[in-house]
């Protein structure tokens, strides 16, 4: 085929989704975020739900994610997205409402308005991009940073002594009565890109449904954080961060 | 038919937040201001105007509950009392710095740290001076009477979508706590979301139909950019002071001395005046109600005609600051007051007085 030809319309097999805007995105290579903003771009369309959503930025790299998906958006202060998101889905009880947070974001500072936000079963989705690290103030600890792990915090590795241990989030909020739908997912190749959109469409859809608040963990990578190539953060996200978060639905509640 | 109850202060704002047409109230218990949720839980104006009433897990999530409130364009508030609302210190920031409108209440105890449940008016400085972080004010009333309870939430809520800035009603446990005659004003419905669009609908956001997005926020990298947006709030703040000073003057005409206190101190001070005023001392009172913006203005004008002030709050000394900035340093100014939960009696108003005019 030549160019000619595969820019015809009816040889289109992908576009972009409308929904994303021609902002060019500030993330590093590799990085896992612009992935999941695509989809989430994508499941937005799907739903038709530009006229109708409103998200929540947390504080973190994706903190301009407002930038690039065209609706309408709250900047919220670090940590604190899922109560601005309870009041926004009160408020507007048939809008689609999410928050979309980073681990230090959602899993230390804001530890406790995620897990009330998910004891209410606020009808809402939470995305939470879980990359072991703090991408944004130079790559510190996080909460869900594996054992060994080395960090600017921890520049010999996460000693359980020390630190603690890593923590796992979406087991958390799986045991909690207000979840309808709890899964964890990644984006490093085309076929778990595919998956993790599912289950954002799906996650969406029950939380609209009124099926309490939908979970949906991200499994990312951190090149710069790591200081890892993008392949090699591929592989290592694969072999290290897999097996202590193993993807897949957690909860599914009819 | 005017409708006169016999109510709590805290009970009040309750009640007044449902006829001002609140949409939302977020808050987390603490004494002496638990009775406005109980007050809201009981009334369930839920079912009658569909109000939203939550109890949030702490004042962190209950302010940052307001600010996703207020993103959508509703009037909602929140109510804590000191240590609460050094919780809430962050929020009000953003609250400041992303121009949203929100009520918040503080019926202030004794501190610093958790303090005494009892009255004290130690929170000034946080109410008019900052409290959070950055370049910000809040435009903060000081009710004296449960009468004003009522009617300051109605007034908040307008000044705060009218500013855009969040508006503080700086009670303290004597008003929550006490008990007067108040006159209710009827139902003010609340905004359809239709009308929400209408009227807050050029920042709202309220989903993005027929319009660019709309994105709340307070984060801005570039600092030209912010540095014109802090001009932006300078001017801003510059119009309340030009536009929204309210005070109150009483016998002040023929004064000599003035008391100048606000809040239960005012109530107290009347009565100390009005006993100065039987032993031939010609004292006078002036109330500011509005503690920012504060009425120098005005305080100066008046403090032409005097010899002295005594400044009277239940702290150490904070208003005092305001006071001496408004008459210069020519005018004596002092403070008298009582910390901890103490309250003076109006004699031991009278003898401070005394002994500042003999000085
Ligand atoms: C109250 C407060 N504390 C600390 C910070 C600094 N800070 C900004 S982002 C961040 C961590 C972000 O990490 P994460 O949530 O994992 O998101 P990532 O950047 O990795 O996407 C911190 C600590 C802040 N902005 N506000």
């Amino acid at each position: 085929m030549t160019v000619e030809e595969i820019i015809k319309p009816e040889n289109l097999t992908y576009k972009k989704s409308p929904l994303l805007t021609d902002a060019p995105m500030h993330y590093c290579p590799g990085c896992s975020h612009g992935t999941v903003h695509k989809i989430l771009a994508e499941v937005l369309e799907d739903l038709n739900a530009q006229e109708n959503s409103i998200g929540i930025t947390p504080v973190g790299c994706s903190v301009l994610l407002y930038n690039y998906i065209d609706i309408d958006w709250i900047e919220a202060a670090h940590g604190r997205a899922p109560a601005v998101a309870t009041a926004a889905k009160r408020l507007y009880p048939n809008k689609h409402i999410f928050a979309y947070q980073g681990d230090g974001d959602l899993a230390a500072i804001g530890t406790g308005e995620i897990i009330h936000t998910c004891n209410r079963g606020d009808n809402v989705t939470i995305i939470f991009i879980n990359n072991g690290i703090y991408g944004m103030t130079g790559g510190q600890m996080a909460p869900t940073t594996l054992l060994g792990m080395p960090t600017a915090t921890t520049p010999y590795g996460r000693d359980p002594k020390l630190n603690g241990y890593p923590f796992k989030v979406s087991e958390i909020m799986a045991q909690l009565p207000g979840t309808g739908y709890v899964t964890r997912q990644a984006v490093h190749t085309p076929g778990a890109v595919r998956q993790a959109r599912k289950a954002l469409k799906k996650a969406f859809e029950k939380a609209y449904a009124g099926k309490g608040t939908s979970f949906i963990e991200i499994v990312a990578t951190c090149s710069s954080g790591w200081k890892l190539s993008p392949v090699d953060s591929n592989k290592w996200m694969t072999e290290n961060m897999f097996p202590f978060y193993p993807l897949g639905d957690l909860k599914d509640v009819e | 038919m005017r409708e006169l109850r016999l109510m709590k202060g805290n009970e009040v704002i309750a009640e007044a937040a449902i006829r001002s047409g609140c949409d939302a109230y977020f808050g987390y218990p603490i004494t002496p201001q638990s009775e406005v949720m109980e007050t809201l839980m009981e009334l369930r104006p839920w079912e009658a105007t569909g109000m939203v009433v939550l109890q949030a897990e702490s004042e962190t999530a209950s302010i940052n509950m307001v600010y996703g409130g207020a993103s959508c364009g509703k009037r909602c508030m929140t109510s804590s009392s000191s240590p609460g609302i050094s919780l809430m210190a962050e929020g009000i920031s953003y609250l400041a710095g992303a121009e949203l409108p929100a009520l918040i209440v503080n019926v202030s105890r004794g501190g610093p740290g958790l303090g005494t449940i009892q009255p004290s008016q130690a929170d000034y400085f946080q109410a008019t001076k900052g409290g959070g972080h950055g370049d910000y004010h809040l435009i903060v009333l000081a009710p004296a009477a449960v009468q004003e309870m009522h009617d300051f939430v109605f007034l908040g809520f307008d000044l705060a979508f009218k500013y855009r800035n969040p508006v503080m009603i700086l009670a303290d446990g004597v008003i929550g706590q006490m008990m007067e005659k108040v006159e209710l004003a009827p139902q003010r419905p609340r905004w359809t979301d239709e009308e929400v669009v209408q009227l807050n609908g050029s920042w709202a956001v309220t989903g993005k139909k027929n319009r660019d997005r709309h994105i709340i926020t307070s984060v801005e990298l570039d600092s030209l950019k912010f540095e014109n947006f802090n001009k932006k709030l300078v001017e801003k703040y510059a119009k309340v002071r030009e536009q929204e000073v309210r005070y109150e003057e009483t016998l002040c005409d023929d004064a000599e001395y003035l008391i100048v206190a606000y809040g239960t101190s005012a109530r107290i001070g009347q009565k100390a005046m009005e006993l100065l005023r039987t032993e031939g001392i010609k004292a006078g009172l002036f109330r500011p109600i509005t503690l920012y913006p504060f009425p120098e203005k005005e305080l100066a004008a008046r403090s032409k005609q005097l010899k002295g002030i005594l400044t009277v709050e239940l702290s150490a000394g904070q208003m005092i600051e305001d006071v001496k900035l408004s008459v210069g340093h020519q005018l004596h100014v002092e403070h008298y007051g009582r910390m901890g939960g103490m309250i003076y009696t109006p004699n031991e108003i009278t003898d401070a007085f005394k002994k500042m005019i003999n000085r």
